[in-house]
């Protein structure tokens, strides 16, 4: 995973909520067995209405993705975050999100920053009235920056840690083999097995 | 220190912990399927790593796989992603159950049907129903590629410790109601967001009533409002359903392992830091209306007006799921026609739900211009079904009787709807263009579904 301490961008308001990842990448889009090249699966459907907001050229080239509660809610599908990479997104900015694609996105770099439901309504605001607003993303100080104002959030000390260091999960995992190959022991006798 | 069942099952699964860190989990049983495994697989092949435990894991071929024939999946790309499947199973020496094979069918039915899914254990998959195993009181959730990927190559993943929630049912189902009204009504009540950061354990008279399905129906859906898992704790409705099954423990050790089972359920002081309360006795059948699991109402209620919402939120959210839905706030349920029913799914594919549809359609006909599908979850439910003879009951009635898969609860494989299309569905998801493309998805029960096709409108059995 590359690291992640900062980005400075400009933003895409969505104002939709419960996007869930059915919306972000159809199923028909699932059917590849590669893990990049999934741009235009992102908000296929959606994308065909000439006024859908990431059409809108004023936004071209954004990569912070400001969207309503309840992000990424639904299926699993780690190619939602994926296809947001792909497209060019670094972070997305919403109030709440859906479990499993928040921990996707975090194994993937892709900063899913918490911001109380205001602040993403000052964020559209703003960058509706003025598209080409910076808006700075800043993992160690932990805040969003925009327009002189600043917005604090939270990340779980371990979650923030590996970004800032770029680290991979399971190589962080290997470092303990010891420890599973003692638990492994003492698993009950009667324990499910496959083979 | 008194615990809850899914703290019992966390406790036990800790090979590490260490402050400011996750919890690394063992896992017991690790399901596969075609969608989200084959970068896993390509990440260990990069990285030189193994399948640590393929003992413990387990795949079948259910997303992709069609279900008008055992042979030919003529679309090209899904061909490549099983055969990508079937590849990696081989070369990392995994136990697969491929189209054809007897015991294939959707991971979530597959797994519990083989008795591979056991109270207390550990079991994930790259797929968000893996709730629907806790059923058995087990801890059971979904999960992404990379945690795949990480399973896959270690046995464990690292976890935050979540919070706890009860969901407690009172009362008594009234007659007819199935649990998915149950869980479409408590979505409804809690919103898809309610139960975000916990696991859930649903108790209470009415849910130790149901049986082994409707616990499955209902665990299946906790993710629908947002919990990590959802579990029940093991009874002897559990035991009963599991002894004899193939990967149940035999003999002293399936003694052993009711006793560790029986010492599993919440102690009776257990402290949750949630509880939400639902009376069955007051349920009724339940269909959504809009385009996320959480816009829902009675059948005998009307389409509302998103004016009525509280949020400014939900009144948009509200507004432009009628836009897409095609439907007018004030109109009754009971008048919106639909063009396909599809009664199958991890949700609803089971033996029960299909006997639930053929009790309604039995002596009766698929309405004119209606498409009924019936598509069993497994191979195994369909062989059972055919038993009994529930497949001559649908085919007589005019419904389509098919092999099992995944079918049109998403749109990755031949089964899906047309652009415009309406259906009620006994899936799990409404979402814009879930079941393809433009199409309209009522989530309902599988009586509701059944008298749904034969009226042409939605409808109960008692409608009838």
């Amino acid at each position: 995973m590359e690291k992640f301490t900062a980005h400075v961008g400009t933003a895409v308001p969505l104002r939709r909520s419960n996007v869930d990842t059915d919306q972000i990448i159809p199923a028909v889009y699932l059917k590849r067995v590669t893990r990049t090249g999934f741009e235009d699966g992102l908000f296929a459907a959606w994308r065909e209405d000439p006024d859908f907001v990431l059409n809108n050229p004023a936004y071209a080239g954004a990569t912070i993705l400001v969207a309503g509660p309840e992000f990424g809610t639904g299926s699993s599908r780690e190619h939602a975050v994926w296809a947001l990479c792909d497209y060019g997104f670094r972070v997305v900015i919403s109030p709440r999100y859906g479990d499993i694609f928040r921990g996707n996105s975090l194994k993937q770099g892709l900063l899913t920053v918490e911001l109380p439901v205001e602040a993403v309504e000052e964020l559209w605001d703003l960058v509706e009235s003025r598209p080409t607003t910076t808006v700075e993303v800043d993992l160690e100080a932990l805040e969003v920056r925009a327009d002189g104002r600043v917005w604090g959030f939270t990340l779980d000390s371990f979650s923030r840690w590996r970004l800032l260091e770029g680290l991979d999960d399971i190589g962080l995992t290997l470092r303990h083999e010891d420890r599973i190959s003692a638990f492994e022991t003492q698993r009950p006798a009667w324990g499910v097995v496959v083979s | 220190m008194s615990r809850t069942l899914a703290q019992k099952v966390w406790d036990s699964h800790v090979v590490r912990k260490a402050d400011g860190e996750p919890d690394l989990l063992y896992i017991d049983l690790h399901l596969l399927h075609e969608v989200t495994s084959p970068q896993a697989f390509d990440g260990l092949r990069i990285a030189g790593r193994k399948v640590r435990r393929p003992d413990l894991t387990i795949a079948t071929e259910d997303h992709n796989t069609p279900t008008d024939n055992l042979l030919t999946i003529s679309d090209p790309v899904s061909r490549t992603q099983i055969e990508t499947l079937r590849r990696n199973c081989e070369e990392f020496g995994i136990r697969l159950h491929p189209l054809g094979d007897p015991e294939q069918g959707v991971v979530h039915v597959m797994g519990p049907q083989r008795g591979l899914t056991q109270p207390g254990m550990t079991i994930v998959c790259g797929d968000s129903h893996t709730s629907t195993h806790g059923a058995f009181g087990a801890l059971a959730f979904g999960i992404g590629t990379s945690e795949v990927e990480h399973v896959l190559a270690t046995q464990t993943l690292p976890q935050n410790t979540p919070k706890q929630m009860a969901v407690t049912v009172t009362g008594e189902l009234p007659p007819g109601i199935t649990a998915k009204d149950l869980i479409l009504a408590l979505i409804t009540q809690v919103g898809t967001g309610g139960g975000r950061g916990h696991v859930v354990e649903y108790r209470g008279p009415a849910i130790e009533k149901l049986s082994m399905e409707g616990r499955m129906t209902v665990s299946n859906m906790s993710i629908e409002w947002g919990a990590k898992a959802g579990l029940i704790a093991p009874d002897d409705t559990t035991y009963a359903w599991l002894e004899g099954r193939t990967f149940a423990p035999k003999g002293r050790d399936w003694e052993a392992a009711l006793d560790a089972w029986r010492a599993l359920p919440s102690d009776p002081d257990a402290v949750f830091d949630s509880e939400v309360t639902l009376d069955a006795g007051t349920l009724s059948p339940f269909v959504t209306w809009g385009t996320n699991p959480g816009q829902g109402a009675p059948l005998s209620a009307s389409v509302p007006d998103p004016e009525s919402f509280q949020s400014e939120a939900e009144r948009a959210a509200a507004r432009r799921a009628l836009e897409y839905m095609d439907l007018r706030p004030g109109v009754p349920l009971r008048e919106v026609a639909v063009d396909v029913v599809f009664v199958g799914s991890c949700t609803n594919g089971r033996l029960e739900d299909l006997r639930l549809a053929a009790d309604v359609l039995r002596g009766r006909k698929v309405a004119d211009g209606v498409r009924m599908m019936i598509v069993p979850g497994s191979a195994a439910v369909r062989a059972q079904a055919e038993s009994e003879g529930l497949h001559e009951v649908f085919t007589a009635a005019g419904a389509e009787w098919r092999f099992a898969g995944c079918s049109m609860c998403l749109g990755m494989n031949p089964d899906t709807l047309k652009p415009g299309q309406r259906s009620a569905s006994t899936s799990n998801r409404n979402f814009e263009g879930r079941q393809g493309k433009g199409g309209r998805t009522h989530l309902v029960s599988p009586a509701v579904a059944a008298a749904t096709a034969v009226v042409g409108r939605l409808a109960a059995p008692a409608d009838l």
